[in-house]
């Protein structure tokens, strides 16, 4: 008998036991992730769900009468933050994002600006809010105002944008671009008709993903003074404005130029209170934000589905 | 001209190249949108700049006052009350024990939850884990920070602790934990999954159970992928707020307690700004300070992270 043979002893049974065990042990942790978030959801439904109505959507904040308190200020204010922060971070991150792919040449400048993106990312939302906070607020604009807020946001989720629309730019085939070339095309018309239809699921499964990020940040806007105790919702037609040129202006400056809160700050503020009302009121609002956020979520995990089953290539 | 103009901006065809100005002006917007282009991806550039640049520059002051030796190494930290200090050693403990908390969390069921999906799995449960766990990471924090103060200590840490302080720096760790999950399951899986067919086939060949595979096999090649995993899930952790701020409290102590109550650097940030502190107090510039240091560990912990990444990247593709 050889050496090995006498040495070796295979042990089936317990190895094949150990297995099973570890199998086991894996799945429990898995089924311990999943059991955690239904229990969070089960929490906040059953603490919020009671005080979901139409009223509490429409109402603004009160800290005298919490039995009638409402969203109404915070929604808004999240409403318009998310439509600013769209309107600067999307054309600025898929500007940034078709330049990297399409235009630049790879070097060493590129090797430092894609270290820089994959570092912006990593940077704890606060720092954003730390910067917005020196360089929008105290310096730029002067106020705590809700474009300052936009701005920040938008720095916030553009490294976010970029990482998504590049990933889209770069799926799609070298060959479609060398046919546009091929009869003619400029770089621009060849991105701007043939690329960028072809990326542009891919690119709004992103923008999407980022928005529902920057919809839940708290800390950022903290930084930049949004916890001001605010009433009024920004945006509030009143009799002063007109419905000329004029007068919409005057509004949309007023409106970017106020003070604001957002869902998540409301969430916030309400929750950080002792008073067990307030804490019901909480759940009440991040109900409702989930709800918005897992929207969001279905919505792009929809238009990836819709992509792959409709491939131009 | 005027009516050629917007023509040729907006790409659109009558801008043929057949007439000399049309040409012209075909460049022209070639060159225009190539220098916006740039300067969209400059913004980039000018974030990271501009961070570094504020933070640097307005904790000047805060470092007139304090030496950064002191402020790096003193064990008291009290800017708000007299006598003041400013030491910010006990918001780094917070941070530290918060951290290393929600990796004792994560670790674990992070890895353990990919090593089920790449190797164990039904197809279907793979398809559909992936998504469901980010479903994890997309939850805002202030909601893990509501669930913490809520539901955690009371219902759960007081139960088996009744000295349980109301804020402490254990259920903080537990929700921070539970929100980088995510960042750890995701990238280990990708790391799996990189590992080539042929070596799982080959320890089967010589009579290796599935265990053997994932732990001897599967984990040792993907080691760096893992590495990376937990850096990043690190700086996330280090990084957090406002979960952090719900749960653990503000009082800046030097203490390893979890169930104390702790103040971390992220928290402190957000309570000078609660208190609408006006520009140009040293307690203003504290802000940057703490920033400053917060920004240099996640700075230090990302980059860490991206070279092993690189290295596990060069392996086998």
């Amino acid at each position: 008998m050889s050496v090995a043979a006498t040495l070796f002893r295979p042990r089936l049974g317990r190895r094949r036991w150990l297995g099973i065990v570890f199998q086991a042990l894996c799945l429990v942790a898995g089924l311990v992730a999943v059991a955690i978030l239904v229990l969070l959801l089960v929490h906040v439904a059953g603490q919020g769900w009671p005080l979901v109505s139409w009223r509490f959507l429409t109402s603004p904040p009160s800290q005298l009468d919490p039995e009638n308190a409402g969203i109404w200020a915070a929604l808004l204010g999240t409403v318009w933050l998310m439509a600013l922060t769209a309107l600067i971070a999307v054309p600025t991150g898929i500007g940034a994002a078709i330049y990297l792919e399409e235009y630049a040449r790879r070097g060493r400048f590129m090797q430092v600006i894609h270290l820089n993106i994959a570092n912006l990312a990593g940077v704890p939302s606060i720092v954003y809010g730390i910067l917005g906070l020196a360089v929008f607020v105290r310096w730029l604009l002067g106020s705590r105002s809700l474009l300052a807020g936009a701005l920040t946001m938008s720095l916030l989720i553009l490294p976010v944008i970029i990482i998504a629309a590049r990933e889209a730019l770069r799926a799609v085939p070298k060959s479609i671009r060398e046919a546009a070339y091929a009869v003619g095309a400029t770089r621009w018309q060849t991105v701007r008709h043939h690329v960028l239809p072809a990326a542009l699921p891919g690119i709004m499964t992103g923008i999407i993903l980022a928005l529902s990020r920057a919809i839940g940040e708290t800390a950022p806007l903290i930084m930049l003074g949004a916890l001001t105790f605010v009433r009024f919702a920004p945006g509030q037609w009143t009799g002063e404005y007109s419905f000329t040129p004029a007068g919409l202006w005057a509004w949309l400056t007023r409106s970017l130029d106020s003070q604001f809160t957002a869902l998540p700050i409301q969430i916030y503020n309400w929750a950080s209170q002792p008073d067990d009302v307030f804490r019901r009121l909480a759940a009440a609002a991040i109900l409702v934000l989930l709800v918005v956020l897992l929207s969001m979520n279905a919505l792009a995990a929809g238009i990836r589905a819709w992509q792959q089953r409709h491939r131009m290539w | 001209m005027s009516g050629i103009l917007p023509w040729a901006l907006a790409g659109n065809d009558r801008a043929r190249g057949d007439g000399g100005v049309l040409i012209y002006l075909r460049k022209a917007r070639e060159t225009l949108i190539h220098g916006v282009l740039l300067l969209c991806a400059l913004v980039s550039v000018a974030t990271t700049l501009g961070i570094i640049f504020v933070l640097v520059h307005q904790s000047i002051p805060l470092f007139r006052e304090v030496s950064p030796w002191d402020f790096l190494t003193g064990t008291r930290w009290a800017p708000l009350l007299e006598p003041r200090s400013y030491g910010v050693l006990p918001l780094i403990a917070g941070t530290g024990l918060i951290a290393a908390g929600a990796l004792l969390v994560a670790v674990p069921i992070g890895l353990c939850t990919s090593l089920y999906l790449s190797e164990y799995a039904p197809g279907w449960v793979r398809q559909g884990g992936k998504p469901f766990l980010e479903i994890l990471a997309g939850i805002p924090t202030v909601v893990y920070g509501y669930f913490a103060l809520v539901f955690i200590t009371p219902e759960v840490l007081r139960r088996v602790f009744p000295q349980t302080e109301i804020f402490n720096g254990a259920s903080a760790a537990i929700v921070v934990g539970i929100m980088v999950i995510p960042t750890i399951s995701s990238l280990c899986d990708d790391a799996f999954r990189a590992v080539p067919r042929s070596l799982r086939e080959a320890a089967y060949a010589v009579s290796a159970t599935k265990l053997e595979v994932s732990t001897r096999i599967v984990l040792p090649a993907a080691m760096s992928g893992v590495m990376a995993a937990i850096l990043l899930a690190l700086a996330r952790a280090i990084g957090e707020t406002m979960a952090v701020v719900l749960a653990a409290g503000m009082t800046p102590k030097l203490t390893f307690n979890p169930l104390e109550s702790m103040q971390t650097m992220t928290a402190y940030i957000v309570q000078v700004s609660l208190g609408d502190t006006p520009a140009g107090t040293i307690e203003y510039h504290t802000i940057f300070g703490v920033g400053l240091t917060l920004f240099a560990i996640t700075l230090v912990i990302n980059l860490l992270a991206q070279r092993v990444l690189r290295r596990f990247r060069e392996v086998y593709e």
